[in-house]
């Protein structure tokens, strides 16, 4: 029954966030604070994380295709089907469901708990308008982190795979480009502004529904966290079938 | 003018108020007293529109907020300053940032005209020096000197406070008392305080309300609390020796 009740109020908080919308002067600046936060900076983790989780799959496929009648230009085909398709998309969303979604609702939770989302409704101001859409407009630049994420890791990938010895650049550089989808990109952008407005909604909706004091933010956060993390798996997979499964 | 009629509210089936029904005249420091846990808090939540009452109306001025649409309610509360128990300014903003906030949000006035007025209301509660200050560099009682100048800066009908002295020595509490009542009289706006400082009560108490349990329990001036034999208003009012010999040296004047 709560679950029911936290769905409607999700789609509640939906509607409402898009009424009484916030003058532009005010937002523009609200969405470049949030770019700034959300998108800028998470690059590094992005990075970081793409980096090594590419040269990981490269070593652990060349480890697992042994046999002499497989090419080795498997290998880089693999890794970069694995980080297109999966990785960068679905993985790294998991992760910044961790690290933008606790940001989200522990900002969003904190105003709640100080009076100042109050403060804001008092005033008459939308605080659904004010606080959550910007971050919604600002994760629509999650794309782009994306597409670093996708570079990041492949070139991860060719480092470990050419430098460890286990194939050639140019081994790796022709499973890159052997039998290249281009829709399969699509279908990873399309993924990706899916989750980046399940991103930027579920913690905001945790945080700012939330009641009780300190303690009671910090696990709106791990709920957020785990909610966002679901609903990101479960739209992957309903995505996966849509966009792939015809 | 705001009245206050037979007003319910309930949560998870605990009624908090039991049909509230009172008067907050205009131009005048309207007191709500009462215990931890009276009501208080939700009677004035549900004056802001922050909580529904589920049975009897709030007019404000004659228009009854229930009736307004969700718009038309955001409209009236922009006419409302407040000032709460934490003062809830935005942590990331400076203090002229804060108080110039609802002029950005709600007016189409020129920079330097919103600045002039910020400008106005900060000299006006003494933090003129303190406009690039942040809320964290600053004390509790600036704090809600800060969001006392917030509250106002659009000119509000009404201003209410959510226990302006709460946390503050009681210098500070009588500098806030007597800035608020201030400004009651210099702008005529319908100010209702929600306190449990009893120096606050003696000193600008002009319609005191005391709640208890969920209801109105007695109304009346702070002269008129001096001579009240309700017991209940007694027990909490005069529950310290000191006010307790205040009271008497008053009853003694006045024979």
């Amino acid at each position: 029954m709560k679950y029911l009740a936290d769905i409607g109020g999700y789609a509640l908080m939906v509607i409402e966030l898009f009424k009484k919308p916030t003058k532009w002067r005010i937002m523009r600046t609200l969405i470049l604070k949030e770019i700034d936060e959300l998108i800028y900076g998470s690059l590094g983790i992005i990075i970081f994380i793409s980096f090594f989780i590419g040269a990981v799959v490269t070593i652990q496929t060349a480890l697992n295709l042994t046999s002499p009648l497989i090419p080795k230009s498997l290998i880089g085909f693999a890794t970069r089907q694995s980080i297109i398709l999966e990785f960068a998309p679905t993985f790294v969303s998991i992760i910044m469901a961790g690290k933008v979604g606790s940001y989200i609702t522990s900002s969003i939770g904190t105003m709640r708990v100080t009076e100042q989302i109050d403060a804001l409704e008092v005033m008459g101001v939308n605080a659904l308008n004010y606080l959550v859409f910007p971050k919604i407009i600002a994760m629509l630049f999650y794309p782009f982190a994306i597409a670093m994420s996708m570079y990041v890791g492949i070139f991860g990938g060719w480092m470990a795979g050419v430098f460890s010895g286990f194939l050639t650049s140019a081994d790796f550089i022709a499973g890159i480009t052997e039998e290249f989808i281009p829709y399969h990109v699509t279908y990873a952008f399309i993924k990706t502004l899916i989750f980046s407005f399940i991103i930027a909604t579920i913690p905001s909706y945790h945080g700012f529904y939330m009641k009780g004091g300190a303690l009671e933010v910090g696990k709106a956060s791990t709920i957020a966290f785990v909610w966002t993390s679901v609903v990101i798996i479960i739209a992957n997979y309903i995505l996966t079938q849509l966009l792939l499964g015809s | 003018m705001i009245e206050v009629n037979d007003i319910y509210k309930s949560f998870d089936q605990a009624d908090i108020l039991k049909g509230v029904t009172t008067v907050f005249e205009t131009g005048k420091t309207n007191l709500i007293i009462g215990q931890s846990g009276s009501g208080k808090t939700v009677f004035l939540k549900c004056m802001l529109g922050l909580f529904s009452p589920e049975k009897g109306s709030i007019v404000y001025d004659g228009q009854k907020y229930s009736d307004l649409s969700s718009d038309e309610q955001r409209d009236l509360r922009q006419d409302m300053g407040m000032v709460f128990q934490g003062s809830a300014l935005f942590d990331g903003m400076t203090v002229a940032g804060n108080v110039m906030f609802p002029l950005e949000m709600f007016t189409k006035l020129a920079k330097s005209e919103m600045q002039d007025r910020v400008d106005i209301v900060l000299k006006r509660v003494n933090l003129i020096d303190a406009h690039h200050k942040y809320p964290s560099e600053i004390s509790g009682g600036m704090q809600k000197r800060v969001a006392i100048a917030r509250a106002i800066v659009m000119n509000p009908q009404y201003l209410f406070c959510d226990e302006p002295n709460s946390g503050l020595d009681p210098k500070t509490a009588i500098i806030i008392d007597n800035l608020i009542k201030e400004i009651t009289e210099e702008f005529n706006i319908t100010t209702v305080i929600n306190t449990h400082d009893m120096n606050s009560v003696m000193e600008i108490g002009e319609k005191i309300i005391f709640l208890r349990k969920g209801l109105k329990e007695w109304e009346g001036t702070k002269h008129e609390i001096f001579k009240t034999d309700n017991e209940a208003v007694t027990d909490f009012v005069y529950s310290s020796e000191l006010f307790k010999k205040v009271r008497q040296m008053y009853i003694e004047e006045r024979n």
